[in-house]
């Protein structure tokens, strides 16, 4: 029998505001001291009271809509209560009976389809450190904003897996909602899995594998679990409700403890935070904030760069909306450069925060183009616009300094090539060419491009020297 | 009030009021006296008036700090084993603002542990005493507050009000007592009974002592969302026109102490007499006032006390080995038979399976009680009740019978729940000398015109 995998993912997204989502300290706790980032309010001082953060509730339209979801004008927040000393107040503020986000979709780069089916704000936990004796709690993360995007159980391979949770992360870094930093936990996925037999209309019993850091982790989790899971099946057992965690060391899930089932987190509507009212004018005025998706840059360059590097540059909100700041004509030559040259530059992810202006780029292009750079001229000129030292001059008056100017002067081109020919050393290498040794062409082209101190233009230099020795 | 000038010195008020509360301390008024910090911001005022400079319009006043409020003076306790060791590195907003004026706190008031009574027996450091009758309990949960005001220790206390715990205590003891309108004063900084139904509040001997504190210390926080924009100071006085006086008819009946019925109706006269108008109301949607309240209150209580789990600061059992045990045994041992009582039930209408037919039923009949007082004032201006069926107890009188003791908020509870405001006034005593009260109810941010109001009934 063949067995159908039907998939959920749950998503928590870290929003990059300012401060944290109740209360005024630091939000990017990056690199900063344990407990250093935690106001009396995070640490849950008796007498404290949350103080909602309105640039979560902007970055939580802009999230929405940019997985087309509705936005909901009436939400509220709720208390989910449990004990654990990463939580300081007792209980989390989510938003349980009436999210913020309502439904939408997300489509996948395949065309597939997942329907969104609510997302909500709600306060990121603090972390636990475990030793053999004792435990050590930081309250730094306390209270981060997120959202928990759920998805319907519209995924049936672990491949859309891997492609929705990319997409995710896509969406929310190009709606700059996140920094999506996946390797300090910016977003974590949850994945729910369940088999049922081809054709079967009821779903299977769920497994959760919780607390997934990266896509490829998550594809994994799920093929595991499908394999796990099918096992079972095939060995007419029951596969079992429970929360299991994943480890990329081994490559498997397994069961985390099951006293976490047996929760009741005593649901109860949030006294100390008034209703969220949100006016149609409000939500329409931080809507239209929402920038360029991939589907709209997949649109916009869809003649003009090919799809493959497409996709690879889709991973980098900065190339793509710098992208779209150039010239029309000039977005080829520099998504190549951007492509094959700045990614494969070590210091990459540095020179990602600090690209060139489009007024730079347009330049070098233009150069290029009109053959005044040589390609690998250009691909030098582009690095230095990297360089702090040299970047403020401009890609014309870098590619000068450089002495990179390519000679396209025919005339003045002519007087060099005259001045080579007149060499004795070249002379051999003359009567070989008349004599039908092709390749020597190159060797005299070397001679001119000497001469010019590299600056003529090979090709021009080839012309001319044909017509001489013809 | 007496406030400090060039003749009287605020160390003369200060000295005054600590000398009083030494002479009283048997009547366990104070679970913290702060002799020298008192002095020493006295002697700062002092020294600005003898400057000529500017001092604020409570300078040197002497006043008594409810223990559930933050301040860096002394262990904020709630009068709770659970906070044993708690001094709070912030203040909180009420106080901020009356000390900015120049108030000085000598000390913290006792109070039933968490807020969770009617009588100040609860309190970890035992009951505090009746102003009037000392076999007699002081009232809850702000007993300390009313009975250093009753017995004229301080000027003025605060108080916090949950069901009750301003008004109930301040007619046990024959003083002033406000419940504002929900939202009024920023609760931000006082430990968190239920947070949709605690108004932070005063008591006074005087109404104009009432409306001082109240300008003060009314208005909008950004430290507490649920503070109202700033009302009070704009809001309309009373300007001497007859007013109509709603008295429920649900209320008037055997169940009340007959001294309570009489001071009613002689305050009602003494109003026709005045030439008001007297409205009956019937309000049949407050009897489930009471159920209602001690279904959605111990919810937000059983929540908000989560955050007492021994891990951070506060008390912390000896007997832990484990985290579990470390919750299990701080929680059982910081909190009193009261507050366990409490969590258990809102941690049981919480669970998944009772939610709907108990928080939700009772949230509905929130919304039926705030209806209800809405209709009565398109009736009437005010309402004039009793604030509970009894005046002060005996001591351990009811404090086995829990039931018994919440009936006692049968009358105070309501106005909670639909936020509006409540006045406490003394109405006489009984031949034995034990004080009556009666509370003047008013619609949403009437405060003002409540308290100004209430001189018609002296």
């Amino acid at each position: 029998m063949k067995y159908i995998p039907t998939i959920g993912v749950e998503c928590h997204v870290q929003l990059r505001t300012k401060t944290k989502l109740f209360s005024e300290v630091d939000n990017d706790a990056r690199g900063k001291e344990p407990n250093s980032c935690v106001s009396p309010v995070d640490y849950a001082l008796p007498g404290m009271l949350p103080r909602l953060n309105g640039e979560a509730i902007k970055l939580a339209i802009l999230a929405g809509r940019a997985m087309n979801c509705e936005i909901n004008a009436l939400s509220r927040f709720d208390r989910k209560h449990y004990f654990y000393p990463d939580s300081p107040k007792g209980y989390q503020i989510t938003q349980f009976y009436h999210p913020i986000i309502g439904a939408g979709y997300v489509e996948l780069p395949s065309g597939t389809k997942v329907r969104i089916e609510h997302a909500h704000l709600e306060g990121d936990a603090g972390k636990l450190t475990h030793f053999d004796t004792y435990s050590l709690v930081d309250l730094n993360r306390v209270d981060t904003p997120l959202i928990e995007i759920v998805s319907m159980p519209d995924i049936h391979s672990a491949k859309d897996v891997h492609d929705y949770c990319k997409e995710l992360w896509r969406l929310m870094c190009y709606a700059g909602v996140t920094y999506g930093d996946l390797y300090n936990g910016n977003m974590r996925f949850d994945v729910n899995i369940s088999l049922a037999p081809e054709g079967s209309k009821e779903l299977g019993t769920r497994a959760e594998i919780k607390n997934l850091n990266s896509f490829r982790s998550a594809e994994r989790a799920a093929e595991f679990e499908i394999k796990r899971q099918t096992k079972i099946l095939e060995s007419g057992e029951k596969v079992k409700q429970e929360t299991r965690g994943w480890s990329d060391a081994t490559g498997k899930t397994s069961p985390q403890r099951s006293k976490e089932e047996a929760k009741d987190y005593r649901y109860m509507p949030e006294p100390d935070i008034p209703p969220i009212n949100l006016s149609k004018d409000f939500i329409d005025k931080e809507s239209a904030k929402l920038p360029l998706m991939p589907k709209d840059y997949r649109k916009k360059f869809n003649k003009t760069i090919s799809a493959d590097i497409l996709e690879v540059l889709l991973d980098y909100p900065e190339l793509m909306k710098k992208l779209g700041e150039v010239e029309e004509k000039h977005t080829k030559n520099i998504s190549n450069l951007f492509s094959s040259v700045l990614l494969a530059e070590e210091k990459s992810a540095e020179y990602l925060n600090d690209l060139p202006s489009a007024k730079d780029l347009n330049e070098l292009a233009e150069m290029n183009e009109k053959k005044e750079l040589s390609s690998t001229s250009t691909k030098e000129v582009f690095l230095r616009l990297f360089d702090p030292q040299m970047k403020t001059h401009g890609a014309k008056q870098i590619a000068k300094e450089l002495g990179l100017i390519q000679e396209n002067d025919l005339g003045a081109l002519e007087k060099i090539v005259d001045i080579v020919l007149a060499k004795p050393e070249t002379q051999k290498a003359q009567a070989d060419f008349k004599a039908g040794e092709e390749k020597v062409i190159g060797f005299l082209v070397g001679q001119v491009m000497k001469e010019s101190h590299g600056k003529a233009n090979p090709s021009a230099v080839q012309e001319i020297l044909r017509k001489k020795l013809a | 009030m007496k406030i400090a000038n060039k003749k009287v010195t605020a160390e003369r008020l200060v000295r005054d009021a600590l000398e009083k509360a030494k002479h009283f301390e048997d009547y366990h008024i104070f679970t913290f006296i702060d002799e020298e910090g008192a002095l020493k911001k006295a002697r700062e005022i002092d020294t600005k008036i003898a400057k000529g400079e500017k001092v604020g319009r409570l300078a040197g006043v002497p006043y008594a700090l409810k223990d559930n409020f933050l301040s860096p003076r002394g262990e904020t306790r709630a009068s709770a084993l659970m906070l044993e060791g708690f001094t709070s590195p912030v203040t909180a907003t009420s106080v901020k603002k009356l000390e900015d004026e120049g108030a000085i706190m000598i000390g913290r008031t006792n109070m039933d542990a968490f807020a969770h009574g009617s009588s100040t027996e609860n309190s970890y450091y035992g009951p505090t005493l009746n102003s009037h009758d000392r076999e007699r309990v002081a009232g809850g949960s702000s007993g300390g507050s009313a009975v250093a005001v009753a017995l004229d220790i301080v000027e003025f206390a605060t108080g916090s009000d949950t069901g009750g715990s301003i008004r109930q205590p301040a007619s046990f003891n024959g003083i002033y007592g406000l419940k504002p309108t929900y939202g009024c004063i920023s609760r931000y900084g006082v430990v968190a009974m239920a947070s949709s139904t605690d108004c932070i509040g005063f008591f006074t001997k005087t109404l104009e002592d009432m409306d001082l504190l109240m300008s003060i210390a009314s208005g909008r926080d950004d430290k507490d969302m649920t503070t109202l924009p700033d009302f009070y100071e704009k809001s309309e006085g009373y300007t001497d026109k007859k007013m109509r006086i709603g008295v429920i008819r649900e209320f008037d009946n055997d169940s009340v102490d007959q001294n309570i019925r009489e001071a009613l109706k002689k305050k009602i006269d003494l109003l026709k007499s005045k030439g008001h108008e007297i409205v009956e109301l019937d309000m049949p949607a407050l009897k489930y006032g009471l159920a209602a309240y001690y279904i959605l209150v111990p919810a937000e209580v059983a929540s908000n006390l989560s955050r007492h789990d021994g891990v951070r600061y506060g008390f912390r059992s000896e007997n832990s080995k484990d985290l579990d045990s470390l919750y299990e045994n701080s929680r059982s041992e910081g909190f009193m038979p009261e507050n366990k009582r409490r969590i258990m039930i809102g941690n049981f209408v919480l669970s998944s399976g009772f939610y709907d037919a108990y928080f939700l039923k009772a949230a509905k009949a929130r919304t039926l009680i705030v209806k209800e007082y809405e209709q009565a004032f398109s009736k009437c201006d005010f309402i004039l009740t009793p604030v509970s069926p009894n005046p002060a107890f005996k001591l351990g009188e009811k404090v086995n019978d829990p039931v018994a003791m919440y009936l006692e908020d049968v009358m105070s509870v309501s106005l909670n729940l639909a936020g509006v405001p409540g006045l406490a006034i003394p109405a006489g005593e009984t031949k034995d000398g034990i004080s009556l009260g009666l509370q003047l109810v008013g619609p949403r941010r009437s405060d003002k015109c409540l308290i100004e109001f209430a001189k018609e009934l002296q």
